[in-house]
């Protein structure tokens, strides 16, 4: 296994798109690096560069100790990974799991002792020999895995592999691809547009918008902490609330009076946008405090192990995470407060986090 | 409440296929009414009877109390919403939201005006001049619902009308659908293979599967007390965690023990215990309570953290804080709470009630 750099990378087309912008990426020698993002912000662009799949424009990509600019993708010893294929009906496990091995010529005595290596760490041993139709789905899944795995390449290049799935397959497979990759600690480039996947499987998420990066870090960094309004709108299912408000007081004070911890550093009268994740409000019955935000419940969900509420309220429709064991009714007149450590604030006019 | 739509022991085969067998409905006045099953189910079949476009086998369909069955489409005045959202592409939305309405030689200024109160319920009084081609395909689903409001139905019906939308707009379009159906006042009933939406919007969850009703009740009672194992799988994410075991004063499975917290079993009973992932915890609190295991994997999704874990012979998923750090291989204990378990038949597969 082996580092990928990527350095200024800058990729064209002919009809004059810009897909990449000079992107700078170091993922680390066994890292299990994510690249999330809408469709057309670069991140397929980017990962088929490493691949060698498209030529860039300018810029430089190095894989281990070699820059690979200019090779062809079989010279750049990487694994491509579409998509989990469904297995070869006809063939035991231990074939579906021989046959990338085979078709690429490595003899026999090679392709066994892969298939075995990567039974063994996929604990396969015992089913080597049967029919993909007497497995479960979960072995099922673990032979695709490993068929992906049989190869020792520098780097496995993965583009939304999941996608065409089901919810319940694509979920346990997700444990399984994680699993398997901190076993075996490979280098994994995972492409995905999908923000839960990301969060749940990689070491970093790189957040691309319209071929440029829009920050890099740890799931709970990039959750806790979006660098631009584009990242907080992304990452997070209610999206985070994005509240316009003044520095008073030590406190941010939205529209209709409510009050938000503020950061050190800010200066008094200063405008921001306030970064709220839904579970950082507390919605209750209306009272008389000065500091919450009184609203109108418009929306109700009751998801069964919480229930999100979105409240109209002067500083705007604001999304709450509840447990479940809070009832409150649609169209009831509620209290939203703000619980925790100050949230991350960002500069209306540059969208970014406020660094101070 | 009076009942909206009564279906009664509805059969309906195509050819060797049974897609409905004796399926009952009784879907109250005003209610928003979700059909809720994977594809195949018969959810769609259920609403094409219901509307008059297809032909039960045997079965009645009531109306407002009133023998349907025979009834042309036409004469059951019902509104149908489909995924597609099939706009004429030459006409504005004004004239697609009107076109229902224009047969019924209604009065230019009155035609008008009832667009102008679709329009300002959708929120979309801004894009009445435009065409389909120059709206984006929420807008263009918004057009689509505003045709069917146009009518004043009795009763709307709708087919999966969210499917083809992005996760951002979907979202949205829950919260939306929600408020349009408080502020009509009308019965909604709505077929979709998404849980989320089901528990989100649906007064009322009809679960369907293999054609037959499985449970009907409000979404919190399905998520909390599943009629059977099928539906304790359909409903919830991640799925309900599932281990075989053993059922008689205790709950025994492949290396673990739980107290039976009262389930009514004789003998010793093939089971399969149901544990919610929100329902075992990492934080031990009952020593008696508890599953052993080594963490497989550590799924981080911000405002929770998934834990898999890996038992004797099989994996369990546990709802973690965010705060949980744990590694792969790590040595840990789920706590099981046992009010909220749930146990059902091995074979026949029904939940088995408390004592």
């Amino acid at each position: 296994m082996a580092e990928v750099l990527v350095k200024n990378l800058h990729k064209a087309f002919p009809d004059g798109t810009v897909a990449v912008h000079d992107l700078d990426l170091e993922i680390a020698d066994g890292e299990l690096f994510v690249m999330l993002g809408p469709s057309g912000c670069g991140k397929t662009t980017t990962l088929r560069c490493v691949a060698g799949l498209e030529t860039e424009t300018s810029g430089q990509i190095v894989i281990g100790d070699e820059v690979v600019s200019g090779l062809r993708p079989s010279q750049r010893d990487i694994a491509m990974v579409f998509q989990f294929y469904a297995l070869y009906p006809h063939l035991s496990v231990h074939d579906n799991m021989a046959f990338p091995l085979r078709a690429a010529g490595h003899p026999d005595s090679e392709v066994s002792e892969r298939v075995n290596e990567a039974a063994r760490m996929l604990r396969l041993e015992p089913l080597l020999k049967r029919r993909p139709s007497k497995l479960s789905g979960g072995e099922q899944q673990r032979v695709a895995l490993g068929r992906a795995m049989v190869r020792h390449p520098k780097a496995f290049l993965m583009d939304e592999p999941l996608t065409n799935l089901d919810a319940e397959l694509r979920a346990d497979m997700r444990a399984e691809v994680k699993h398997v990759q901190q076993r075996l600690r490979t280098t994994m480039i995972y492409v995905t547009h999908d923000q839960t996947e990301a969060m749940a499987l990689g070491n970093r998420i790189a957040i691309m918008n319209q071929g440029r990066l829009e920050q890099v870090g740890a799931p709970m960094e990039v959750y806790e902490r979006p660098a631009t309004l584009f990242a907080a709108r992304f990452i997070g299912s209610p999206p985070m609330n994005l509240i316009e408000a003044e520095v008073t007081n030590g406190h941010l004070t939205a529209a209709g009076g409510l009050q938000i911890k503020a950061p050190d550093g800010l200066r008094r009268g200063e405008r921001v946008i306030a970064g709220v994740r839904p579970e950082r409000f507390v919605v209750s019955a209306a009272d008389g405090d000065a500091e919450a935000a009184r609203g109108r419940v418009v929306s109700r969900e009751a998801l069964g192990d919480e229930t999100i509420y979105v409240v109209e309220t002067d500083a705007g429709l604001l999304n709450v995470r509840m447990p479940p064991t809070v009832r409150l009714a649609e169209e009831e007149v509620v209290a939203v407060r703000y619980q925790g450590t100050a949230p991350p604030v960002y500069d209306p006019e540059t969208e970014r986090v406020i660094d101070r | 409440m009076s009942s909206a739509i009564v279906t009664t022991g509805i059969g309906k085969s195509f050819g060797d296929v049974h897609a409905l067998r004796d399926l009952d409905l009784d879907i109250p006045e005003g209610s928003f009414f979700v059909l809720l099953g994977p594809s195949g189910a018969g959810k769609t079949t259920t609403l094409r009877v219901i509307a008059g476009l297809e032909k039960p086998d045997y079965g009645t369909v009531h109306l407002n109390g009133i023998d349907a069955t025979e009834a042309t489409p036409a004469e059951r005045d019902l509104a149908m919403v489909f995924q597609s959202y099939a706009l004429y592409p030459k006409q504005t939305a004004a004239d697609n939201i009107a076109s229902p309405l224009r047969a019924r030689r209604m009065g230019k200024s009155d035609l008008d005006q009832r667009v102008r109160q679709v329009a300002e319920l959708l929120h979309i009084e801004h894009l009445l001049q435009r065409k389909p081609a120059q709206m984006s395909g929420g807008e263009q689903q918004r057009v689509a619902l505003g045709r069917a409001l146009v009518r004043e139905p009795r009763a709307f019906l709708m087919d999966e009308p969210l499917t083809n939308l992005d996760l951002k707009l979907r979202v949205e379009m829950r919260t939306e659908l929600t408020r349009i159906h408080r502020s009509l006042g009308r019965t909604f009933l709505y077929v979709t293979n998404d849980q989320v939406e089901a528990m989100s919007m649906a007064d009322q969850v009809a679960v369907l599967h293999e054609g037959t009703v499985q449970q009907v009740g409000a979404p919190t009672e399905i998520y909390d007390r599943p009629a059977n194992r099928w539906v304790a799988t359909f409903v919830g994410s991640p799925r309900i965690n599932l281990l075989p075991c053993t059922a008689n004063g205790q709950l025994s499975g492949n290396g673990w023990q739980l107290p039976n917290p009262g389930f009514a079993v004789e003998d010793d009973r093939p089971a399969l215990l149901g544990v919610r992932a929100e329902d075992l915890s990492l934080e031990v609190r009952d020593e008696a309570a508890t599953l052993a295991g080594t963490v497989y994997a550590v799924e981080p999704l911000g405002d929770r953290t998934l834990v898999d874990i890996e038992l004797a012979d099989q994996r369990i998923v546990v709802k973690a804080p965010p705060t949980a750090s744990l590694n792969i291989g790590d040595s840990v204990r789920a706590s099981v709470d046992l009010d909220r378990i749930h146990l059902f038949d091995a074979d026949g597969e029904a939940a088995i009630p408390r004592r």
